[in-house]
This record gives structure tokens, sequence and C-alpha cells, in this order.
């Protein structure tokens, strides 16, 4: 690891601040960086911790709505979000326990993994980030790969779950980085159903409009029995090949749907 | 009633009070005053020739001391191989010389030709990135099929060949065997690839040199399975220190599974380092450097034929196998795939006729060499997947084709068609036990069950034969080895009554502190806590040779029991003076020496005391002291046998395997230490497992390695591992060493992988899938991809 200048700012006025300076860094929980750090492939001259920026701590619920702190981790979420038990559900079982009580909502999404897991989980609920500048819906926040809509030194401040009538994330688990192989979150919300997929393509995260077409019209695992796709697009490499993630995806949206509650 | 000491007992593992606390001491834990660090430039290209690596930069980066480069060791040896092959034809095996840092060119991704000693780690590692270096890329060889292909680039230039040996085994066999195939009624052929692994040892390789200028002594802190051998190697091998000047100390190590066995550059380079600079060195690895170039195991690709009558009986087998030794030839690279392979392919069964051909590929990989089991894991492997595709074709039982072929226990000792004498087992108790504890004949409701809930279920059988505690010395000189495979025990009676048990054996996990013990305390009669196990250290320790191929009891354990023979035989001596009898009268037992027919008697503390302070003393015929040494080679290899079954249950939706029982019914002999045993066979069968569902090691056709961090190489995790039945009590004990011991540090590594995959097979088949192999890892994808293929 190379010598990095650090600050721990307390508001998002001041993260912001810190962040205008040359080849500064947000932090998160760090999951991904402090790693990348390590290994000598990252070499921020400065971190700016956001774990301590008050104005993007906790998990609150509102007539349908659930708004969860950018700097809020995964196991905060696992404990908390008991207005959406899918999602908690979902936070409870990212990484493991280090992982959960260090990695935060804000930094997952910004990071937008390809296999991570809240991408899915914020598409399927038409989630709104929320920036110290902006609110962005979840359709336009995600880009593809490691890219989102975030302009350089924006923060996450929160995100903001519309929670849906039954919903549930199901991961196929990558056997060496139990990252999602294959993740599939369903949402039925009242104006639809929105199927998320992570893990799967090589574009990052998307929604499957077919599967979403199917199950709005009947909720049922049954719906997309005859609906398959296009493996070209999909991720091939030690782990599964393009065609097994691209069947992946049907079976862990059947799962899904079977589970939604 | 359980014993609760001595032999045969399960006392806790002593050692674990100071690991679990945090008080075990590894060479990382130890700091020397004045140390610096060293840290290696590596390439970041599979084969290159280096035009040139400017160090004028990195020498004035702040805190650095010294850098090195391959130049600076040309006029010191090569890292040898320890076993020489000779080829079918009678040629030598090609021995490319394997230099402390890469000069000329690199030739696998990891390889050092650069090393930066600086005041600090990180300063070391600024330093390495500063170097100027200009490799030019050359194209690569990553698997032992592409090596071989006509007009593959060479890994060494100067043996204008990519073939180390082509071995056969034996090769008086070869006609027999090829005539029997021709005429067999049946032929079951398979090819298959015996996966790479990575060791994935918890603790790092890690090295600290010391050098006295005002002595010439140099001390090694090292991660080592084996220190006498890494002196040796160091000192008659690499760079010429006197033996008497070098000591090795190999302390609390945190698992080798083989990859500590062999002597790396960097220890080396750091003793240089210290004595050019008058100050320790250090070295640890970190977790990529262990992926890159801690020695991989396994890789081979073999095609095996199984000929058979119609009923089964097996007439011949015969197999061909490429086996990558990576890019230099590791220690035991060359020993590994031959002698503890090719001898062990008649398996546990009476078959007349067996030929073994071998190819040793080199390769732009890192070296591969012994991993848990070594040699026997591909034998077993091969053997036990052919049989079980030829019993399917067959259309016999798994179990029963092989009852019909295992060597019965009134034909041993068994002399096989590869150049094995076994000594003794009894396959079909060990069978019966095994169907007792898996309650085999459950399975068929098991199944059903199973499917009732979506699933398919499968069950695996393997049976396997190890050959353990490589001996004899003179046996394997005339084979090739260019060492001793003896040990060596010292035992010291204090004056007091206690112990010092001074053992060539090496303990990373073994639990030698605990069981060691337990034999000595037995043979005296005295209390376990009063013995103390020394290992690790050159300078306290006789000449022994570490502990690799389940070898600590069988033969260090027996080189104890002779020196504690020598103990007894000589307190006896002190016993009679003491008592004023003659030394036929004396009887010891329980830890008392007393005179037959009398009340008199002296305990062995008293003897002890009286040995160091000898007053009253036959000085004219014995020396004072009590401690005695004793070396021990023995007569023949062990041959722990035993039979797994494992049940799958496969996803069909995803091809996920899991695994629902597994059970393991070994002969390892008598024993030590039932929960030593027991959890030696559980860490086995979880690397088998790891093996088998899990772990690949895989480079890319330009020689990158694809698997190089937990993200892509999967371990196996708690969850993914069943609870075991594992049962020993079919014991036939060892005939030729005096515990009648056998060895079970690899047994669970052998025996599992088969079994696991012929329980898939098997699943997939009743699933009406016309699957008949599927190479490890079973991962969901490659289950998956084979269901639907």
């Amino acid at each position: 690891m190379y010598n990095f200048e650090y600050e721990k700012p307390s508001s998002v006025v001041d993260a912001v601040a810190a962040l205008a300076s040359d080849e500064a860094q947000a932090l998160g929980g760090g999951q991904t960086l402090i790693p990348t750090m390590k290994q000598r492939l990252a070499s921020p001259a400065k971190l700016v911790s956001l774990s301590g920026v008050a104005e993007m701590q906790g998990v609150s619920a509102d007539g349908g709505l659930l708004t969860v702190g950018g700097a809020v981790t995964h196991a905060e979420v696992a404990a908390q979000a008991s207005a959406y038990p899918a999602l908690a559900r979902m936070a409870g079982r990212i990484g493991d326990p280090a992982v959960r009580n260090r990695g935060t909502i804000g930094g997952s999404l910004a990071n937008n993994d390809p296999s991570a897991d809240y991408p899915a989980a914020a598409l399927a609920s038409a989630a709104t980030v929320v920036t110290n500048a902006r609110e962005i819906a979840a359709d336009d926040f995600f880009q593809g790969m490691f890219d989102t809509a975030l302009d350089e030194g924006e923060i996450i401040t929160s995100v903001k779950f519309a929670v849906p009538q039954a919903a549930s994330y199901q991961k196929f688990v990558q056997p060496a980085s139990r990252f999602a192989l294959v993740g599939v979150f369903v949402a039925k919300h009242a104006d639809g159903v929105r199927v998320a997929v992570t893990g799967a393509s090589e574009e990052g995260v998307f929604r499957w409009g077919e599967a979403e077409a199917a199950l709005s019209a009947d909720f049922a695992a049954d719906a997309i029995a005859g609906l398959s796709l296009d493996p070209s697009g999909m991720i091939g490499d030690l782990h599964g090949t393009k065609e097994y993630r691209a069947h992946l995806v049907g079976v862990m949206t059947k799962r899904a749907v079977a589970a939604a509650t | 009633m359980p014993k609760d000491s001595g032999i045969g007992a399960s006392p806790k593992r002593r050692e674990d009070v100071r690991f679990l606390t945090g008080n075990g001491n590894y060479t990382d834990d130890i700091n020397l005053h004045g140390q610096a660090y060293a840290a290696f430039a590596r390439s970041n290209v599979a084969n290159g020739k280096i035009n040139s690596v400017d160090t004028s930069a990195a020498e004035a980066m702040p805190g650095v001391l010294a850098v090195f480069t391959g130049e600076d060791f040309v006029e010191v040896g090569g890292n040898p191989a320890g076993w020489y092959i000779e080829s079918r034809d009678g040629t030598p095996m090609k021995e490319p010389k394997r230099p402390v840092l890469a000069h000329g060119k690199v030739r696998h991704v990891g390889d050092a030709y650069a090393a930066v000693i600086a005041e600090t780690y990180e300063q070391a590692r600024d330093a390495v990135e500063a170097l100027e270096v200009d490799i030019d890329e050359l194209p690569a060889v990553a698997s032992s099929v592409a090596a071989l292909a006509e007009g593959a680039p060479l890994v060494h230039d100067e043996i204008e060949t990519n073939l180390c040996f082509d071995w056969g085994w034996i090769e008086d066999n070869r006609a027999a065997t090829d005539e029997a195939i021709k005429n067999a009624p049946h032929v079951t052929t398979l090819e298959l690839v015996n996966n790479r692994l990575v060791p994935n040892a918890m603790e790092p390789r890690a090295s600290t040199a010391n050098y006295n200028p005002g002595t010439g002594d140099y001390t090694l802190y090292t991660t080592s399975q084996n220190p006498h051998l890494t002196r040796l190697l160091i000192c008659a091998f690499v760079m010429g220190i006197p033996e008497n000047k070098l000591t090795v100390i190999a302390p609390d190590v945190g698992g080798g599974f083989g990859s500590k066995i062999y002597h790396y550059g960097e220890e080396a380079l750091v003793l240089a380092a210290a004595k050019k600079l008058g100050r320790p060195v250090k070295w640890t690895a970190d977790r990529s450097e262990s992926f890159l170039t801690d020695a991989h195991g396994r890789d081979h690709v073999t095609t095996i034929e199984l000929a058979t009558e119609t009923d089964g009986t097996f007439i011949a087998i015969r197999t061909s196998t490429l086996a990558n030794v990576g890019a230099y030839l590791s220690n035991f690279s060359t020993c590994v795939p031959t002698f503890l392979h090719g001898t062990l392919m008649a398996g546990n069964y009476a078959v007349p006729n067996v030929y073994v051909n071998l190819k040793a590929v080199i390769t732009n990989t890192a070296p591969v060499d012994a991993y848990r089991g070594a040699g026997r894991p591909e034998a077993t492997y091969s053997i036990e997947r052919v049989i079980d595709k030829c019993a399917r074709e067959l259309g016999i039982d798994p179990i029963a084709i092989r009852r019909k072929n295992f060597i019965k226990p009134d034909q041993f000792p068994y002399t096989t068609p590869v150049g094995l004498q076994y000594d003794t087992g009894d396959y079909d108790a060990v069978m019966d036990k095994l169907e007792e504890i898996g309650d085999l004949a459950g399975f068929p409701a098991r199944r059903a069950e199973s499917e009732a809930n979506g699933k398919i279920r499968g069950l695996g059988i393997n049976s396997y034969i190890e050959a353990c505690g490589i001996a004899p010395s003179n046996l394997v000189g005339v084979l090739g080895a260019r060492v001793g495979l003896y040990d060596a025990a010292t035992v010291r009676v204090n004056a007091t009554g206690t112990l010092a048990v001074m053992v060539g054996a090496h303990s990373h996990g073994q639990g030698h502190e605990t069981a060691f013990p337990q034999v000595v305390a037995e043979m005296l009669g005295i209390d376990e806590g009063l013995i103390e196990i020394v290992h690790g250290d050159t300078s306290k320790i006789p000449f022994g040779m570490g502990t690799y191929g389940s070898r600590s009891l069988a033969v260090c354990g027996s080189a104890v029991v002779r020196a504690t023979e020598k103990i007894i035989k000589k307190a006896t001596k002190i016993a009679a003076h003491m008592m004023e009898a003659s030394e036929a009268d004396i009887e010891f037992k329980d830890g008392q020496f007393s005179v037959t027919g009398t009340d008199k008697s002296v305990a062995f503390g008293e003897v002890a005391f009286k040995a160091y302070v000898p007053h009253d003393f036959p000085a004219e015929e014995l020396e004072p002291g009590l401690e005695e040494t004793a070396f021990y080679d023995p007569a023949n290899f062990t041959y722990p046998a035993g039979a797994y079954a494992c049940e799958v249950e496969v996803d069909p939706d995803t091809g996920k395997v899991s695994i629902e029982r597994f059970s393991a019914a070994d002969d390892f002999g008598n024993i030590i230490n039932p929960m030593i045993v027991d959890g030696q066979v559980h860490g086995g069968i979880g690397q088998g497992i790891g093996q088998a569902l899990l772990e690949g090691c895989v480079y890319d056709e330009d020689g990158q390695l694809l698997s190089a961090s937990y993200m892509d190489y999967a371990m196996p995790r708690a969850d993914d591992l069943p609870f075991y039945a594992v049962d020993h009590s079919c014991q036939t004990p060892c005939t030729h060493n005096p515990l009648g011991v056998k060895g079970c540090g690899e047994a669970g590594a052998i025996g599992s992988p088969p079994a696991v995959v012929n329980a898939v097979v098997d699943a997939l088949q009743s699933a009406g899938k016309d699957v008949t192999h599927i190479d490890m890892p079973l991962s969901p994808g490659r289950v998956w991809a084979a269901m639907n293929g």
C-alpha cells in the first residue's frame, strides 16, 4: 500500500469539500478499495471516509418508502430494514460478517461491481439514489460494469426504496468469491413486476424485460417457463460459461418468484 | 474403558494451547535487532528474455540497502532435483539449472529476477517498482500438452526439449500388458485430468536470515517441513556454506501440505543478503506470491485402460500420463509422478499385468511437486474412476467388482507387478466396515427421499492403498533418490526424571508434541507431562529428514522407540547396580525397576538421578548420563488402505453438488492417538473434497495464472463439507516397524476425490444422463454442462 492522506469529515458539505482535492477518493466500508490499495493497484492521494457523516446514517420507513443512509452498513440494513424483508434478507447474505459490518450501501452502489447484490435490489425496487447534488432513478444510475451516473466527487447520501408488494432475491454464488455468479431480484410493485439481474452480464446489472412482462401478466414461476436469455451478452469465465449464466438467470428468477413474500 | 494416557489414548493436543491463545512462534513473529526487509521483482510474463535489469534508480530510493539480480548468483550452484530418473531409452532426465534468481530468462509468472533489501518492507516494494527492466515476452507453453506439441517454444533452451523424461514402469511389463489388453474380452478406457492445485498453507512462506561476521555463523529461520534437508540443500548444492556454519530453524509452521518440503530461492537470497549487509534480512510472502510461487500439486493428464474378463476379473492396467512439472524441477518433482505414483498403479487389487508410462513435461508454470498424497491421489483417482466405469459397463455392482479383485488376507506379503511388496492388509474387512458405518444398505431409501425433493442422489465408492514412510534408503538409492530416507531421535533424560525428546520429524499441524510423548510415556511408564518434544532446529536435533509422506510416526516414531529402548537398557543396568542385583533379574514395569521375586524396586526418576549424580556408580562399566540417539531406516514402505463412500445430491436445475454423507473406513495399523487420527482424516477429506468439487489452478494459454487469488480459487469452507463418519478400527499392524503403525496424514486426500466423482456420475446416471466422466473440479457449471451436453 502506498502512503495516503486520510480525512474523516462529519458532514456532507465537508466531505464534498475534502473530495475536491486532487486524487481524493471517497471511502465507504473499503471492502473493495482497501484490498485494491493493498495490492498497489490503486493509489489515491487522499481517502475521505464517509463513515462519520451524520446525514448519511440510519434506516427509516415511511409510507411505503424505505430510506437507507449512504453510510449504512449491510449488517445494519439486515437488522433494521424490517419494512422491506427481502432487502433485509439480501443484505444479511452479502459476503461474510466482517464484510457486512464494514461494507456500506453507498459504497456498493457507487462501485457497481457487476456481481454485487445491491445494484439488483436498487434496480428491482425502482430505488432513487440521492446524492449531495440530485436524485437519480436507479434506471438511470447504473451505466455498465463499475460505471454509474455519479460525477467526480459526488456522494450517495441515501437510497430510497419503494417497498414492493412482494419480493425476493435469489443468489447463486460463485464458489470462490461467493459473490453472485447470478443473482436475481424480483419485485412485484403495484404498477408491475421488475426483475433485476446481477452477476450475469458483461454490461453489469440489467432488467430482464421479457420476464417482467410475463410476470406482470401472471406472477407465477411457470409464467416464465418458456423464456430464455440470449447468452451472447453474458459473462463467461472460469466459473461458468455464458450459456450457464443465461440458464441460471431463468432458474433464479423462477425461484425468486416462488419465494417472493 | 478407554485409556486416558499412553498409546491409544486421546489427550488433547498440548500445542493447541499456544496456537489458540496467540502464543505460537512463527517465522514472521521472529524479529531480529537491525532487521532489514527483502522484496522480490517477479516476472509478469510466462516466458521472457531478460535484456537488462537497471538497478540504479532503485538503489537511489529511500531506505534501499542492496539490490540483487540473477547476475549476482551466476557463480553459485542451482537448486537440484532430489531424485534422478532415467527414461525408457536409458537416457538421463533433463535437468535444467534452477538459479536463486532468474538470469537470462524468466520462465513463469512469478519467477523472481531481482530482489531489493531496504529498511522497511514498503521501501523495498517501492524500489522493486523502480527497477528498470527490459524483458522481451516470448511465446509460452502453459500445459503439458502444449509443451510437447511440434514446434512448441522451449522453456529451457539449453536442454533443447520440454520433455524432462519418458519413464516406463516397469518396462519389462510392457509387452505382456499390451498383449493382455489386446486379447482381453473387455477393455474400459478413460481419459482424465487430475486437476492442478495450489497448496494454500494458512501461513505463507517466510524466511529470515542472520549472519554473524564475528563467527561466520549463519542462522536461517524458515517455514520448512524439514530443516535438515533445507540445510543440506543450501550448504551442499546452492551456496556452499559449510554445514557447521548454518543453523536452520523451522519454528512453528502453519501448515505445509508438501509445499514447505522444498528449498526455495528466497531462502538463499536472504542468506546472501544478510552476509553482504551484516544485518538480518526478512522476507514474508504475501498471498499473491504464495499463489504464484509455492510449488503446486497434481496436474496430470492420463489415459487409463482396464482390461477384464466379462465377469469383472482384472487382467491388466495400462496408463499413459503427462505430468506437468512446471518451469523448474522442484526437489521431489521427479519422484512424485514416478515412484509415488507408478508404483501404486495396482491399487488394492490382484491384477497380473500393469504398465505405466509417464512423461514429465517442463512448462512455463510454477514448479509442481508433492502436495498432500503426492502421486498416490493421482494413481488412486485413475484406478478407482476406471473401475467404476468398468463396473457400469459390465453391469456389476461397484463394491462387488472391487471385492472380486481385492488382494486377500492370505496373499500377504503380496508383491505387485509394479515393484511394491504390501506387507499386510484386509481390504474386505475395511469394506465391510464401510458398508456398516455408511449404512450403505439404506442408500436406496435415501435416494428415493432425495428424488421426492427434486434432487438426484448418487453413491460413490472408492478403495485406496497408499505407500507411506518412503524407504528404505538402500532401495530408494538404487531407484534414483539423492537423499536417505531414515529418521532420527535423541531421548535425553534429565537428572530429575523429565525428558527432552529431540526428533527429526517436524510438526506443522500433525500434533507430534502430543503423540510422541504418548509413545515414550507408554514405554517408560511415566506421565506424558514429563516429556517435551524438541523439533525444527538443526542445532538441537539429530539429522532427520522431516515430515512428509505420512512418515513421522512410522519412521521418526520408530527412531523414538529405538532410542527409548536404549534408555531402558542402560537404566536397567543402573537400576541393577542400585539394587545390587543381576541385570537379568530386573523387571521394568509401570515406571518401576524391581528385582524379580523381591519387594526391592527403584523408580525411573531415581535411576535418572543416579545417572547424573553418579556417586556409588559402576563407572568402570557404564558412562554417566542417560541420553540415547537412534537412527531408523525402515525395511519397507507402510501400506495404509481404506474404503470411502460419498453420497451426493445434485440439483438438476443448477448442477450444484452437495455432499450429504461421507464415510471413511481406514486401516492405519495401530493407532497412537485416535483423536489426532480423526483430525488428520477430517482434514485430508476436506482437501480431497476441495479438489473434487472446488479447487482448480488454471493458467491461460499464455501462462497467466487465472486463479491467482481467493476470488477465483475456491477453497473448501465449513459449509461445503458434511459431518464425516470415520472409523479406523480395522487394524492390520505394519509388520516391520516397532509400533505397527502405517501413517494417516494423506489418506483422506487420497481416498476422497474418486469417491466424490464416482458419486456424481452415479447420480447423473440414475437420472438417465449418459455421463461417464467429468473432470475435477466438479463445479456447478461443469456438472450442468455435462448433464445438458
